[in-house]
C-alpha cells in the first residue's frame, strides 16, 4: 500500500500543474488524477504524505457541521486516522445547522448542506466555490449530481435538485449558475430517497403509492413529518396522487397551492388521520415499533431500524406512475466555508478528496443511503453487500450494519430495487421554497388547528 | 462578609459595598440577557429579504403581521390552556406535598430524604423522561396493555399519548418540583408554635389551612408559579414530542420561523412573548409582594 500511498501524494502536483498550465484540457488531467487515485485507491491511500506536510498539517482541526445522519463520526475519526489531522464532527438539527452557517459562518469550516442549504449558503456568501478540478473523483459522480440525467434519464428539478444547486460562476458569486461550470457550492457525499414506510402485516396490500397514507382506512394510525418545508412536500405527493390536485412545483409551491394542501391537511388532521407527526429518526422509528402507526413517512435506515427490532416493515417503492408519485430526493454535500485559506483549505481539499475516495461510500451503504461514487464505495463493500444494498439483489448472506450487526437475513430484498432504479423515480428534492414564510404560517396552522 | 464602616465614610462605602453585591449578577445579565434581548429587539424592527439577509432599517411589518395574524390568537390560547392545566396541577400536587414534608413528617432527617427524592426524575435529561412516557402511555404501553388485560376497555386509549393530555402530564411531571421547593421553604418558616396555639384555641384543620398555611405560603406559592408559568410559555419541546406534533405554541411556532430563516417575525414574536410574560410576572407580584414575605 505504502507504493500507492507515494503516488497519491503526487497526485497533489498535478493539481499545481492544472493550475499553471491551462493548455492542457481539464479533463485529461481529471484523468490522470482519477488514475493515479484508482491505483492508490484504498483507506491508506491518503496517508503517505511526505514528512514535511504531515508535520504541518498535524495541528490542523476541520470542523464538519451538519445533521446527524449526514456527519458521523465514525467517519470523521477514520478520516483523522488516515490524513494525519484533527476532524471534529458536529452535529445540529437541519434548521439549526442552515442558521448557524449564515449567523456564524467562522465557527464551521466544512459546511454540510443539502442543495437548497447550499443555494442559501451561497446566497449569503458564507462559503467559497470549490475547485472543481481539485477533486479526484469528480468525474466519477453520478452525473445526476454534475449533470442533472442519469443513463439519458433528466432527473426532475421539481424541488432544488442537487445539480440545480451544484454550480456558480466564479468562486465568490453569489447566484447559482445554470449548467456546468468550473466550480462547485458544495460537493455531494450521501443522498437517498425517501418514501413511506408500512407495516405489511397490518395495511394488509402493497404500497405503491402515496395516496395510502392518507387513506380514511388508516385514520389515527398514520403519521407525517413534520418538518415544514419537506413536510409538506409529502403531503402533496400524497395528494397529487389521490388526484385532488396537479401542482406545478411542488417544490415551489404557489400560495394558492400552500393553501389547498394545508387546508386539506387540517381537514385531514380533524377527520383524526393522523395518529401524530415526527420530527426525528427516533420518533418515526418509536411510532412504528410501539405500534402507534401502521403507515407513514419514513426514511429508509428508519424501516432497517424497525425491522431489527423484528417488526415487519416496508420501505414503499412509490416508483414514478402516471406523471403522479414518485420518491422525495435528498443530497447532502459538503460545502467549504469562506474563511479557509492556506493550509487549512488544502486541508479541507484532501478532506473532501478522502471523503469521495470510498470508506464513506462503503460505510453510508451499509445503512441504506448511498454514495455519489458507487465506484469507489464498491470497493469497500464485500460483494454481498454491493448485491444486496446497491443493486437490489437478494441477499447472499446476512448483512450487517456499519457496527457489525446482523440486519438483514439471507435471501431478503431490498425495497425498492436497486439504487438505480430509485434515484430514477425521484420526482422531487427536498427545498426551501420561495413561499416559505407564508408556507410555515399555514403549517403551523396545521399544527395548532 | 459585612464591609466595617466608620460613621463618616458610610455613605460612599455602602454604596460601594451594594455596587459589589450586584456586580456578579450584572456581570451575567448585561452580556447573557439584556445584550440578547436588545439584539432581538432590533432584528425584530429590521426588514428581510426572505432568505436569512436582515436590512438594517424600522419597520413594525413584522409587528404587524403577528398581530394581525388568527394564528396568533390560535397559539395564545393553546399554550395559555397548557399553561392554566400545568398551573393548577402543580399547584395542588406541589402544595400538598410540600405539606406532607413539613407538617407530617416529623424527623428532620427523613424530610430531606423525601425531597430529595423529589428530584429523582431530574437526574435524567429531559428528552428520556419525556421518551419514558411512551411505553407507559402508548397504545401497546402499560396502562392500556393493563385496562385491556382488566376488560375495563376494548379499545386500547388513544387520548393518552400524543394528547393534549400527554403534555399536561409532561409538564406536571417535569414542573411540579418548582412548585414544591419555593413552597417548602416558605412553609417551613411557618412558626409550629402558631399552629398549636390555633388547635388550642379551636381552630379546624381546614380553618388552620385556610387562614395560616396558605397566607403565610403565599411567597412560596407566587414564586412557583412564576417558575412554571414562565417555563411552560416558553417552551416549545414537550409540546412537540408529547403531542406528538398535533399541537403547537408560541415558541414553537416561532422556532418553525427561525428555521426557514424568517428572522424579524420570529424576533416579533419573541418580543411579544417576552411582554406577556412580563405583564404575567407583574402581576403576581403585585398579588404578592414576594420581597416583604422573604424578609418577614
Amino acid at each position: 500500500m505504502s507504493d500507492g500511498a507515494k503516488e497519491t501524494s503526487t497526485s497533489n502536483p498535478a493539481g499545481t500543474e492544472a493550475r499553471s498550465s491551462k493548455k492542457l484540457s481539464r479533463r485529461m488531467l481529471l484523468k490522470r488524477a482519477a488514475a493515479v487515485a484508482g491505483a492508490a485507491a484504498g483507506s491508506d491511500a491518503i496517508r503517505g504524505f511526505p514528512t514535511i506536510w504531515a508535520q504541518e498539517i498535524k495541528d490542523i482541526e476541520l470542523r464538519h457541521v451538519g445533521v446527524s445522519y449526514s456527519v458521523v463520526k465514525a467517519i470523521g475519526d477514520q478520516a483523522a486516522k488516515d490524513l494525519g489531522f484533527k476532524v471534529t464532527m458536529q452535529n445540529l438539527d437541519t434548521s439549526a445547522a442552515i442558521n448557524r452557517f449564515i449567523s456564524q459562518p467562522n465557527t464551521v469550516d466544512i459546511a454540510d448542506l443539502e442543495g437548497w442549504q447550499a443555494k442559501l449558503a451561497a446566497k449569503r456568501g458564507v462559503i467559497q466555490g470549490i475547485e472543481v478540478k481539485k477533486i479526484k473523483e469528480f468525474d466519477n459522480i453520478l452525473p445526476i449530481f454534475t449533470k442533472g440525467e442519469i443513463d439519458g434519464h433528466k432527473i426532475p428539478r421539481q424541488g432544488i435538485s442537487p445539480y440545480e444547486a451544484m454550480y456558480i460562476s466564479k468562486p465568490d458569486s453569489t447566484d447559482l449558475h445554470d449548467g456546468v461550470t468550473e466550480w462547485a457550492t458544495f460537493l455531494p457525499q450521501v443522498y437517498n430517497a425517501d418514501s413511506i414506510g408500512y407495516r405489511p402485516d397490518l395495511v394488509g396490500h402493497e404500497v405503491t403509492e402515496w395516496k395510502d397514507l392518507i387513506d380514511p382506512k388508516f385514520k389515527g394510525k398514520a403519521a407525517i413529518l413534520d418538518v415544514p418545508a419537506i413536510g409538506i412536500m409529502d403531503a402533496a405527493l400524497c395528494f397529487e396522487s389521490a388526484g385532488l390536485i396537479k401542482y406545478g412545483n411542488k417544490g415551489n409551491m404557489t400560495k394558492e397551492e400552500i393553501d389547498f394542501t394545508c387546508n386539506k391537511l387540517i381537514e385531514l388532521k380533524k377527520q383524526g388521520q393522523f395518529r401524530a407527526t415526527w420530527t426525528t429518526f427516533d420518533q418515526s422509528v418509536q411510532l412504528m415499533a410501539a405500534g402507534e402507526v401502521v403507515i407513514q413517512s419514513m426514511w429508509s435506515p428508519a424501516v432497517a431500524a424497525v425491522r431489527v427490532k423484528e417488526i415487519p416493515c416496508v420501505y414503499a417503492p412509490v416508483n414514478v406512475k402516471n406523471g403522479k408519485e414518485g420518491y422525495r430526493g435528498w443530497c447532502n454535500g459538503m460545502g467549504l466555508m469562506k474563511h479557509l485559506s492556506g493550509k487549512k483549505l488544502d486541508a479541507a481539499y484532501e478532506y473532501l478528496n478522502w471523503y469521495l475516495s470510498g470508506w464513506q461510500g462503503g460505510f453510508v451503504g451499509r445503512y441504506g443511503y448511498y454514495s455519489p461514487v458507487p465506484s469507489t464505495a464498491k470497493k469497500f463493500l464485500t460483494a454481498a453487500e454491493w448485491d444486496f444494498w446497491y443493486d437490489g439483489q437478494p441477499a447472499p448472506e446476512v448483512i450487517n450494519d456499519p457496527y457489525g450487526v446482523p440486519m438483514e437475513k439471507a435471501g431478503t430484498k431490498r425495497d425498492g430495487g436497486s439504487f438505480l432504479d430509485r434515484v430514477k423515480n425521484i420526482s422531487c428534492w427536498n427545498t426551501l421554497m420561495d413561499e416559505a414564510a407564508y408556507m410555515n404560517k399555514r403549517w403551523n396552522d396545521f399544527k395548532v388547528a | 462578609m459585612q464591609p466595617r464602616s466608620s460613621p463618616a465614610q458610610k455613605s460612599p462605602r455602602a454604596n460601594l459595598a451594594g455596587w459589589l453585591y450586584v456586580s456578579p449578577l450584572v456581570l451575567v445579565l448585561v452580556p447573557f440577557f439584556v445584550a440578547p434581548i436588545l439584539v432581538v429587539l432590533a432584528a425584530s424592527f429590521f426588514a428581510t429579504d426572505g432568505f436569512g439577509g436582515l436590512t438594517p432599517g424600522f419597520t413594525l411589518a413584522s409587528y404587524v403581521e403577528v398581530l394581525h395574524s388568527a394564528l396568533t390568537l390560535k397559539l395564545y390560547l393553546a399554550t395559555i390552556k397548557f399553561t392554566a392545566l400545568t398551573w393548577i396541577f402543580t399547584l395542588i400536587i406541589g402544595f400538598f406535598v410540600a405539606y406532607f414534608l413539613v407538617f407530617h413528617v416529623r424527623n428532620q432527617l427523613l424530610a430531606i430524604g423525601l425531597f430529595l427524592l423529589c428530584t429523582v426524575p431530574f437526574w435524567t435529561s429531559n428528552i428520556i423522561r419525556m421518551i419514558s412516557w411512551i411505553p407507559l402511555l402508548g397504545k401497546e404501553g402499560l396502562i392500556n396493555q393493563a385496562l385491556l388485560g382488566l376488560g375495563v376497555i376494548r379499545q386500547p386509549l388513544e387520548v393518552l399519548l400524543f394528547s393534549d393530555l400527554a403534555v399536561v402530564i409532561a409538564y406536571v411531571h417535569q414542573l411540579t418540583i418548582f412548585m414544591i421547593v419555593p413552597i417548602f421553604n416558605s412553609m417551613a418558616r411557618i412558626d409550629k408554635k402558631l399552629i398549636e396555639a390555633a388547635i388550642d384555641a379551636g381552630a379546624s384543620r381546614f380553618d388552620i389551612m385556610r387562614l395560616i398555611v396558605v397566607p403565610m405560603s403565599k411567597s412560596g406559592i407566587a414564586l412557583g408559579t412564576i417558575f412554571v408559568v414562565s417555563i411552560v410559555m416558553g417552551d416549545f419541546f414537550v409540546v412537540k414530542v408529547m403531542s406528538g406534533g398535533g399541537s403547537a405554541s408560541v415558541v414553537s411556532a416561532f422556532y418553525e420561523d427561525v428555521g426557514v430563516l424568517q428572522y424579524p417575525t420570529a424576533a416579533a414574536s419573541a418580543v411579544l412573548l417576552t411582554l406577556v410574560l412580563v405583564a404575567i410576572v407583574s402581576l403576581i407580584l403585585r398579588t404578592v409582594d414576594i420581597r416583604q414575605e422573604i424578609t418577614r
